[in-house]
């Protein structure tokens, strides 16, 4: 049963949130708190049910709304509770409405903090507050991979991650400067979290290998850019968010099957026999 | 930092000392004084962000160096050229005041007479809470360096230079009896590559004289950039171990925060001891220096942050306008040298962010990254000192008051040692010694017998 349960990817997504979350709240607190949490949780799940009543979708997806609204909790910041909320009914309704070929191009959180970031004057994201404490990034990479593990198509994790820390490296080369300064600027739990789950969303990465190295690079190269040239600080969302456009291109470039959430042993166990 | 001829002093900061005592939430008794810091600096930045990527900033620095002025020196990065007109002197006096606003501060309330109804318990809610820009001709030994521009600022003599390589920038400060410590190039290598530029400043005895100055004045740079950040690796190069830095940001907007460190609040709002009150500054030091190895030293530490259009307790009288103006806020609405009420209109307010940051180039590899946030919560470091009811109280509750006494003091004890790190039997000594006795010190005898039959 467990098995079974741990099979689809959402439900360890969950439950790694989660403990994150609990994390935050009784060992190291990086800034999220539960009033936000639950307020974002219930602004996704009612966007969620009323965005699949309108569009007339036969049952309400619950688990996607509900990570969405845990992956804001931890990463954005807000100065009022009405931040978190409509950054959540953010995410969720850009799911519905920006579509291309039925697919949504937006990874709905990193949706919710760009939006928030750049049309108010209420939300920010504090990356630093992670803590660079080494044990924190282990454990935060060893949940993590369970989640790599658990999900498909996350090849695209270590796509960026080898690319992110290229740069990284590269820069510092360049620089000369000591090493201790890219490992400084990798040991960043929220990193972590939008490699592990943000960026690696199979519901919106390019459905080719080739088209999610493509895509992880580009992220990646903007994502530098925009940090180190432009020093705005929630580069990565930025980037991501930025780029996403070009995920339909990319699949036209590269085809593939399209993602579904269900895993094959399950499906077939669904049909008739 | 580069020393030798002259001694650069690269950067930053120092601490604050006290006066004043005001009672409003609590009587305040005491700050944390920041010349308990050894190598400590001041930075007071001034930051108002303009939009997306454009950080309009004043930064004044203030080190404690108290050497021979004709061997100091100051050589800082800078993102971007500066003209005469964006340097200026500040008087240490205002830095002083900001430091003694917003210093972490011990308060003190005095119990009530337990017999008395309503009983007042005011403080168990308090408690939570000139010379043109032109380039000058360099010979091969100076080869990429360009000194952009040279300027008469106070006592100071302030030269601007951009750099292509490190070897001539290198070549060019050594000549000018600039001493760099070991690793230096390096960094001023990394610097030149991100387009920064340097502003280097020496003092110039004969104007200081002819001034009449005594001591150096802080130097403030003011510059629009898209880097909003502090420069600390020169700071690092000095073998001397680690430095603290206090930084002072002044905001419209609200608290500010590192990108690349993790920002945490002191602990704060706790009741100690009474004896602490004797030496409020060895608690204060013992409890950062606790922090600071919790964190393994990777964490910068926030001491204040509050609006400062209003203060409780105020560790000292508020800012004037004309102080804040001075220091680069230029987006209030007066500069008259009266208190800084808050502002009027459309004009933005001010909140001050105070950090303090122990740092070693082991531990702070990076500069600072910097970043506005919207958060307006205020915090400050703050102690309270509880004084218990020294007088008769021959009643049932007062029973129970003085009952509970000695409970509260093992709090008190058990919050110092867990703050400090210190023995709990040194503290429980101490404690006896000043007036906190660990029995219960409520009446007894005959008559407190006979109080009971008749109550």
């Amino acid at each position: 049963m467990a098995l079974r349960w741990a099979r689809d990817a959402r439900h360890v997504q969950l439950l790694v949130l989660t403990l994150l979350l609990a994390v935050n709240l009784v060992a190291v607190d990086f800034g999220a708190n539960l009033a936000a949490a639950a307020v974002a949780s219930a602004a996704a799940l009612l966007t969620q049910a009323a965005c699949s009543q309108l569009v007339g979708l036969p049952r309400i997806e619950w688990r996607s709304a509900l990570i969405a609204a845990l992956s804001l909790t931890l990463l954005l910041r807000g100065d009022a509770l009405w931040v978190h909320a409509l950054a959540a009914m953010v995410a969720i309704s850009a799911k519905f409405l920006v579509r291309i070929r039925g697919k949504h191009i937006f990874n709905p959180s990193a949706f919710g903090i760009a939006v928030l970031i750049f049309a108010t004057d209420h939300a920010w994201v504090s990356p630093g507050q992670w803590g660079n404490s080494l044990w924190f990034a282990t454990l935060l990479a060893l949940l993590a991979s369970w989640v790599l593990y658990a999900s498909r198509r996350t090849d695209i994790t270590l796509f960026y991650l080898v690319a992110h820390c290229g740069l990284l490296l590269g820069r510092a080369w360049w620089l000369g400067d000591p090493i201790s300064i890219p490992l400084n600027q990798l040991q960043n739990g929220s990193l972590l979290l939008f490699a592990f789950f943000m960026i690696s969303d199979p519901r919106t990465i390019p459905d080719a290998r080739l088209g999610r190295l493509v895509f992880a690079i580009l992220v990646a190269v903007a994502a530098h850019w925009i940090a180190f040239h432009w020093q705005f600080r929630p580069a990565l969302y930025a980037a991501l968010i930025g780029l996403s456009p070009l995920i339909p291109l990319i699949d036209r470039m590269f085809p593939a099957a399209r993602f579904e959430w269900r895993h094959p042993a399950e499906q077939e166990g669904t049909q008739p026999c | 930092m580069l020393t030798p001829n002259r001694v650069a002093i690269a950067v930053f900061l120092l601490l604050l000392p006290a006066s004043a005592a005001q009672a409003f939430c609590g009587f305040y008794v005491a700050q944390a004084d920041s010349k308990l810091f050894n190598k400590a600096s001041k930075v007071v930045i001034a930051h108002q962000s303009k939009s997306l990527g454009d950080h309009d900033i004043a930064i004044t620095m203030a080190s404690d160096y108290e050497g021979d002025p004709r061997e100091f020196a100051v050589v800082v990065p800078v993102p971007t050229f500066i003209e005469r007109k964006q340097i200026g002197v500040v008087e240490i006096a205002t830095i002083n005041h900001l430091d003694a606003y917003t210093a972490p501060r011990l308060v003190e309330y005095h119990d009530g007479d337990p017999c008395y109804v309503p009983e007042d318990r005011a403080y168990a809610k308090g408690m939570a809470t000139t010379s043109s820009p032109k380039a000058m001709a360099m010979p091969e030994r100076y080869r990429g360096v360009t000194v952009e521009a040279t300027y008469e600022v106070g006592e100071y003599d302030v030269s601007i230079l951009a750099a292509k390589e490190s070897d001539g920038l290198v070549n060019w400060l050594t000549d000018n009896r600039y001493r760099l410590p070991e690793g230096a190039p390096a960094v001023l290598g990394s610097y030149i590559k991100q387009n920064m530029r340097f502003f280097i400043a020496k003092v110039n005895l004969d104007r200081m004289q002819a001034q009449g100055q005594s001591f150096l004045r802080p130097l403030q740079v003011r510059y629009h950039s898209t880097k909003f950040m502090i420069p600390i690796r020169l700071g690092t190069l000095n073998a001397n171990g680690p430095q603290d830095l206090i930084a002072f940001v002044l905001s419209p907007r609200g608290r500010v925060e590192t990108t690349n460190y993790q920002t945490v609040a002191l602990p704060t709002g706790m009741s100690l001891p009474l004896y602490v009150k004797q030496d409020f500054g060895a608690f204060y030091k013992a409890m950062f220096e606790r922090a600071v190895a919790q964190k393994d030293m990777r964490a910068v530490f926030m001491e204040y942050g509050w609006d400062m259009a209003w203060c409780d307790p105020c560790a000292a009288n508020p800012l004037k306008n004309s102080e804040l103006v001075e220091l680069g806020v230029r987006w209030i609405d007066s500069d008259e040298p009266k208190a800084f009420r808050g502002s009027r209109g459309d004009f933005p307010g001010v909140y001050v962010t105070r950090l303090h940051i122990r740092y070693d180039s082991e531990h702070f590899p990076e500069d600072l990254m910097m970043q506005e946030t919207a958060n307006r919560e205020n915090f400050q470091g703050r102690y309270a000192l509880i004084n218990p009811w020294r007088g008769e109280a021959k009643c049932k509750a007062g029973d129970s008051y003085f009952d509970g006494l000695p409970d509260r003091y093992n709090r008190e004890a058990d919050t110092l040692a867990d703050l400090t790190g210190w023995d709990r039997a040194v503290i429980k000594a101490k404690m006896e010694q000043n007036g906190q006795p660990f029995e219960s010190q409520r009446a007894s005898g005959m008559d407190q017998f006979f109080r009971r039959i008749f109550e």
